[in-house]
């Protein structure tokens, strides 16, 4: 995973609320087996007319947002569907951070999955960061703060353990297997306090 | 005095079924509130899981423990008669994906043509994959419809698929305790879908975000394990967690002699395990709510949301009614894509199309309900009608009973196992601007076709909208 510590960009703002999963995009865009490409199927359903042509109303089809690199949306958002496309989607656009009063907790484990910085501020706060005209914002993981070229905005605080985990770009699964020896040890005991859970998927097996 | 501070001690002692399932499972604790987690069943479709097996690849790592997992084809499958791999452009190779991976890491597969392929969480039920005090994870977001039997189910994204099949283990934020009571009876003609929709419709679809949900009462208790699996099912839609019912001798009786249940001694011995699972007295909810069952009348949905929802002798919102400029903007939104008129009642609307099926509806009890409707009508002329069993082990007691027969005569086409319309992933979709009365879960933008204008319902609603061609209320067909 790409490491998140601090990036500078256009911000753009989608205040809508509750932004589901499968307008983030849509069901057809999933059949695929790679997670590369699926930035052209973000918003799909908004972004193109029915004719296939995009529509130059929404807010990523502006010329001033088309390089976006900071979403600001509404609360709940995300919410819907566990596909990790959706992340992945937003990244292969181009956007790293998301900040918004809230998030469907599935698409925010997803977020920092993959290195895109989900950040909770007050819904007071997001609207004003939504309806400031002026130039790039920069967003400090080290820091915990957000700022433009006058200064700090806002502060936002990120879970510890997480935090440390973007700004490395950890793998958790490696994070995990330094657990190893507890898994062995909880799996050893659970074989002996609830066998059939271990029968598991051998039916010539040793519950029976 | 004393009796007091005994009962504030025992309180605090006190755990719900849910800490019971969180306690059992940790395998290390991690700190504010966050522990790594084991999972005792994993189970994998062919939608969300290629990437997590190209991941394991990469890292040059295994399935850890493949005994704890299941995989199942779903999303993408065909539910045409002699169906084969080929479905959407694309889909085969996903297909063909699952299976590989499966075959190469030990993991036994629910394949076409396997007389236990199904929608997966109806599978994991039925072949008792899932048990009580169990942890089941899925890549798949209405993973908590199993936590009706009383396992902690969850729906991961594809890095936790990948997580998981290499550690057996994921890391979880344990989420706050909320309690959604429902007291007295249910009405004749409102089923577990009212009461979900229902209950929505009053919290909204952030109402439960962060909290595993716990439903209890009298109403509950009286409902069948099929149709607590549709209560547990939808509780994604408000945001929960994880969705949970304590297990009681319903849910034993439905699990006894079930494939992958336990037989003989062990049985009996996972039995005295379960029994102690429900919540103790005076465990704590960060939240409480009680609603009473016998007010509720059947819901359908009018908008984009799973919120958006009516009695069907109600009528869709008038924005003009609202003070705030930002509802009035999202209510009028939403009325356009429905093509619908402000404060026009929501009976009588005419369909297009009739979906019954889905993880949430596709199980026997459900058909039964809507062939009931359906015994003896026909489809409406215009309207094309579709019933979509959840698994083939549904599809087979349902033929033995004859539900198919009543259906195919009353003009419904009779399908194979799959989410089908649910997803609009394979060939069934709804087209543009048509109506569509769902049993599904979703009635999002878009998520049943292109432009599709989907309102969600029970079986036995969906049923009556196929017959009489428009939304009907289904209380008047059953008198
Ligand atoms: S039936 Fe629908 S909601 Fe259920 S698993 Fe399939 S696509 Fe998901």
């Amino acid at each position: 995973m790409e490491p998140f510590i601090t990036i500078t960009g256009v911000a753009a703002p989608l205040l809508r609320a509750d932004i589901n999963t499968d307008a983030i995009i849509p069901m057809r865009w999933l059949v695929t087996a790679t997670r590369d490409g699926l930035g052209k199927g973000l918003f799909s359903e908004w972004r193109y007319r029915p004719d296939g042509s995009e529509d130059p109303e929404f807010v990523l089809n502006q010329p001033l947002y088309r390089a976006a690199g900071i979403l600001i949306a509404g609360a709940n958002f995300g919410c819907g569907s566990s596909r990790e496309h959706a992340p992945w989607a937003l990244l292969d656009f181009g956007i790293r951070c998301i900040i918004a009063p809230g998030f469907a907790s599935i698409f925010y484990e997803n977020c920092l999955k993959n290195g895109i910085l989900p950040v909770v501020l007050p819904l007071i706060d997001v609207e004003n960061l939504a309806s400031r005209q002026r130039g790039a914002l920069t967003v400090d993981l080290v820091t915990q703060s957000i700022s433009d070229a006058d200064g700090r905005i806002a502060a936002f605080e990120l879970e510890p353990s997480r935090r440390a985990a973007l700004l490395e770009g950890r793998d958790e699964i490696d994070d995990t297997l330094s657990h190893a020896e507890a898994i062995a040890v909880f799996q050893a005991r659970d074989r002996e306090q609830r066998p059939w859970v271990w029968g598991g998927n051998n039916r010539k097996n040793e519950f029976r | 005095m004393s009796s007091a501070i005994d009962l504030m001690i025992s309180a605090m002692h006190a755990r719900t079924l849910f800490d019971k399932l969180w306690d059992s499972h940790v395998v290390s604790e991690l700190g504010n509130n966050r522990a790594l987690i084991h999972i005792d069943r994993h189970v994998l479709h062919d939608l969300t899981s290629p990437q997590a097996f190209d991941g394991l690849r990469r890292a040059g790592r295994g399935v850890r423990n493949p005994e704890l997992t299941f995989a199942v084809q779903d999303h993408l499958v065909s539910t045409e008669r002699g169906r084969t791999d080929e479905t959407v452009p694309g889909g085969a190779a996903l297909i063909r994906a699952l299976r590989d991976n499966a075959r190469q890491s030990g993991i036994p597969l629910f394949d076409l043509g396997d007389p236990r392929q199904g929608i997966v969480h109806v599978v994991a039920p039925e072949q008792a994959i899932a048990l009580p005090g169990m942890t089941l994870v899925c890549g798949d977001s209405h993973t908590c419809t199993v936590g009706a039997l009383g396992v902690y189910a969850w729906g991961i994204g594809t890095s936790e698929v990948e997580h998981v099949l290499a550690t057996q283990t994921l890391v979880q934020q344990k989420p706050l305790g909320m309690r959604v009571c429902f007291d007295g009876r249910l009405q004749a003609g409102v089923t577990a879908k009212d009461m979900v929709l229902y209950l929505i419709g009053r919290i909204g679809i952030g109402g439960a975000t962060g909290h595993a949900l716990e439903y209890a009462g009298a109403a509950v208790r009286a409902l069948d394990m099929e149709a607590r699996m549709t209560l547990c099912n939808m509780a994604i839609e408000c945001g929960a967690r994880t969705a949970l019912i304590e297990p009681d001798d319903t849910t034993f009786a439905y699990l006894h002699g079930r494939a992958y249940a336990p037989v003989g001694v062990a049985w009996e011995q996972a039995l005295a395990v379960w029994r102690t699972l429900p919540g103790d007295a005076g465990a704590f909810y960060e939240r409480d709510i009680v609603l009473d069952a016998s007010e509720i009348a059947p819901q359908i949905t009018w908008g984009t949301t799973p919120h958006d929802v009516v009695r069907v002798d109600g009528r869709v919102p008038d924005p003009a009614q609202l003070s705030s400029n930002s509802e009035r903007a999202v209510i009028q939104r939403a009325l356009d894509y429905m093509g619908l008129t402000p404060g026009a009642p929501i009976e009588g609307l005419p369909v297009h199309r009739v979906f019954i099926g889905s993880c949430t509806n596709g199980r026997l009890p459900d058909l039964r309900e809507a062939a009931r409707v359906a015994h003896g009508r026909h489809v409406a002329s215009g309207v094309r009608a579709m019933v979509v069993p959840g698994s083939m082990k549904v599809k087979r007691d349902a033929e033995a009973e004859g539900l198919d027969r009543i259906f195919i005569e009353a003009g419904f086409d009779w399908r194979e196992p799959g989410c089908s319309m649910c997803a609009g992933l394979n060939a069934d979709k709804v087209g543009p601007r048509e109506r569509c009365v769902a049993t599904s879960n979703r009635n999002f933008e878009g998520r049943q076709g292109v432009l599709a204008r989907t309102h969600l319902a029970s079986p036995a609603m969906a049923a009556a909208a196929a017959v009489t061609g428009k939304i009907t209320d289904v209380r008047r067909m059953l008198s």
